[in-house]
């Protein structure tokens, strides 16, 4: 097998894993780095992020109000001291980035334009254009190409971590054009595989957003942290998932049921007024909008129609000119795939999956337990989404801790070396063997296509938006079962050249240790907090019992084992999780409580 | 075309936009077989076009500078008509 020599291997070269292979590289040019990504890093997920990244710049806002959105959003199960850090080195990553070249939209006297986001308190999104996420990726990839030490492995599919002593010591990869298996050496690795979206059926992700990092960490022991909490995007377009995103919503969109009634007003978040207003109706956060569209499900107060059970998403107000210049991509989107002319009626709108909050456990420096391990992105848990992520909080993640995890690995690589080379090949040739053997089976039954669809049904059953003990049993069931059925999977082709049905069953594996994973942290937590919400007596949020961090570990055939983990909290006691009037009284008590505690 | 072209196209359709991986896998389905010469080849190179670049050729924010793919990028647009995802 070929060997590439490496310091640091990054796998996944999205947004974190670009950032993460500069910081290595401005860190100490003489090390080597190989960044690994099974499609060309400009095809990665972080291209699809529209919306914008979170940054304190107003003067009217604070650190404390970023602080105070993200923890209050995270239903106080985020690790304060982390969010801490968050937010304070936020505005210098989006300066960096511009001294990079992204494109910030900017304001009519220069400066670096913001816009409201869903459970923000005071505007603090930076945007470029409707595009954020694509200038993001361009400008990181562009600025990686400057550093020669920065060796890409474009279209190789990652299959293993090589864990030797104790500690890891490279991966193994396939070069999908030719089939054949790489090891790349490495002091130091970094996972940047982005989430697992894929796992459910209704989702807004990219195809290729299969939980890989994940699984693999988890295989070699690493928990993955919190992964019940998945985040439901409230506009999402009914069986294709595309995204009408925050920014409809923060342009003035109204949401209304079949009467036409702006129906948030009676979930906590109003009262309704004319203009959008932060942190109310429309703008309350994804999990309470999502749960709202859920109830009036309940209700019989959504809209059946072609599109299923839907809610309509109202911009008619906002005019045609207006739309088409704030929102031109939201506009094609309703007109190109759905038919509607959102200037003359409403859009269809459902939620779906759309972001993991949970991931591989990290510290704060974003290592994880196994020493050489790192983790970046929707892939890891360092603790920022606590139990509901904050809209734009997430491409500002990959920024701030992509440094991080790259100055962090950086530090471990030079300060070590690899043990016992022949020991790693030899591992190595035992991963490719294993991997071979997916594609050898001689006497598979079970098609991909057949597990995948029966784990995404039973996924949006077991754990959607609301979940109950019994179909939560259900699922683990069920996922349990597809483990099984995976064992006696057939793969028809069996050629190497980007053999696709190989790598499509390679991912179904991460994607039901996942799976089962998301299912098991649910079914374990009784209570209801952020976006993990329960119908079967456990409606409320349980903090003497469950203001913890969920831990799954990986437990072979058998199910995970779950175990519990302290939060981290430094200045902000769990409070009343309240938007729209309410929120304002919750707020006003909390200053209040603060003057008497001096 | 081989299967191992194929193969190749399936695997390089795979993006970070989910609206293009709708696109594209329908195109596929639709077109696979039939891409030959010309068409291949043109396909190939758009498929090297950044997201950006190819969602907005598709979406008709832009006109192809290239004639000779004027027709493929016309399948292309036909494949984001909407009765295309009532499966999905």
């Amino acid at each position: 097998m070929e060997v590439y020599k490496a310091d640091v291997a990054i796998v996944g070269a999205g947004g974190a894993g670009l950032r993460a292979a500069i910081a290595v590289a401005e860190s100490d040019p003489k090390l080597k780095i190989a960044l690994i990504s099974k499609v060309y890093p400009m095809r990665s997920h972080t291209v699809a992020a529209e919306g914008g990244a979170a940054a304190v710049t107003r003067p009217d806002d604070s650190l404390d109000h970023h602080f105070n959105d993200t923890v209050g959003g995270g239903d106080w199960l985020c690790e304060q001291d982390v969010v801490e850090y968050f937010v304070a080195h936020a505005h210098e990553e989006m300066v960096q980035m511009e001294h990079w070249g992204c494109p910030w939209s900017r304001k009519e006297d220069g400066h670096a334009n913001v816009r409201p986001f869903g459970g923000m308190k005071i505007e603090r999104t930076w945007f470029a254009a409707d595009k954020t996420g694509f200038h993001m990726l361009h400008t990181l990839f562009q600025t990686s190409i400057k550093y020669p030490s920065i060796k890409r492995f474009d279209e190789h599919f990652c299959v293993d971590l090589v864990v030797e002593d104790g500690r890891v010591q490279g991966v193994v990869a396939i070069e999908i054009a030719t089939g054949e298996f790489r090891l790349i050496q490495a002091k130091a690795v970094i996972v940047a595989t982005g989430g697992a979206g894929r796992v459910f059926r209704e989702n807004t992700n990219g195809g290729i957003v299969t939980g890989d990092g994940m699984a693999l960490a988890y295989r070699h022991g690493v928990p993955l942290r919190d992964m019940e909490f998945m985040q439901y995007h409230p506009t999402c377009m009914p069986r294709t998932g595309l995204l009408f995103t925050e920014a409809c919503r923060g342009e003035g969109g109204f949401l209304l049921n079949k009467d036409g009634y702006r129906y948030l007003q009676d979930y906590g978040l109003g009262p309704p007024e004319d203009k959008p207003r932060n942190k109310f109706m429309e703008l309350g956060p994804r999990d309470r909008l999502s749960q709202a569209f859920w109830h009036e499900q309940q209700k019989g107060r959504t809209i059946e129609g072609p599109f299923g059970s839907v809610v309509n998403l109202d911009l008619r107000h906002l005019g045609e000119a207006y739309l088409r210049e704030r929102l031109p991509q939201i506009y094609e989107l309703a007109e190109e795939f759905m038919g509607v002319d959102p200037a003359h009626t409403p859009i269809p709108v459902v939620p779906g999956v759309h972001y993991t909050m949970g991931g591989i456990l990290a510290d704060g420096k974003t290592a994880s337990g196994l020493p050489g391990l790192y983790s970046v992105g929707e892939c890891s848990s360092v603790g920022i989404h606590g139990a509901n992520r904050l809209g734009s909080n997430s491409l500002t993640e990959l920024i701030v801790f992509g440094k991080v995890a790259g100055d962090e690995a950086a530090k471990f690589a030079k300060a070590t070396s690899i043990s016992n080379p022949g020991a790693i090949e030899k591992q190595a040739d035992a991963i490719q063997a294993r991997a071979l053997g997916i594609v050898n089976k001689a006497d598979g039954t079970e098609r991909i296509a057949v597990l995948r669809t029966e784990m995404a049904k039973s996924m949006e059953s077991g754990c959607g938006i609301y979940r109950l003990g019994t179909t939560m049993q259900e699922t683990c069931n069920k996922i349990d079962e597809l483990k099984q059925r995976y064992k006696k999977l057939k793969v028809d082709d069996k050629s190497k050249v980007y053999n696709t049905d190989w790598l499509l069953a390679i991912e179904l594996g991460y994607l039901l240790d996942v799976a089962q994973v998301i299912v098991y942290s649910a079914f374990n937590r009784k209570e209801s907090r952020g976006s993990h919400q329960r119908l079967d007596g456990y409606e409320q949020r349980d903090d003497v019992n469950y203001l913890k961090h969920t831990l799954a570990y990986y437990n072979g055939d058998g199910a995970p084992r779950i175990e519990y983990g302290d939060v981290k909290i430094t200045k902000s006691k769990p409070g009343t999780r309240a938007y729209g009037a309410a929120g304002v009284k919750a707020d006003e008590e909390r200053k209040k409580q603060g003057a008497a505690n001096g | 075309m081989g299967p191992d072209d194929l193969n190749r196209l399936r695997w390089q359709c795979r993006r970070g936009l989910l609206e293009l991986d709708l696109v594209l896998e329908r195109f596929l389905e639709k077109y696979g077989d039939r891409l030959e010469g010309e068409h291949l080849s043109s396909f190939q190179t758009l498929l090297t076009y950044t997201d950006d670049e190819l969602w907005d050729l598709v979406r008709a924010r832009t006109e192809c500078r290239d004639a000779r793919f004027a027709e493929l990028v016309q399948w292309l647009r036909g494949c984001r008509d909407r009765t295309g995802f009532q499966s999905i």
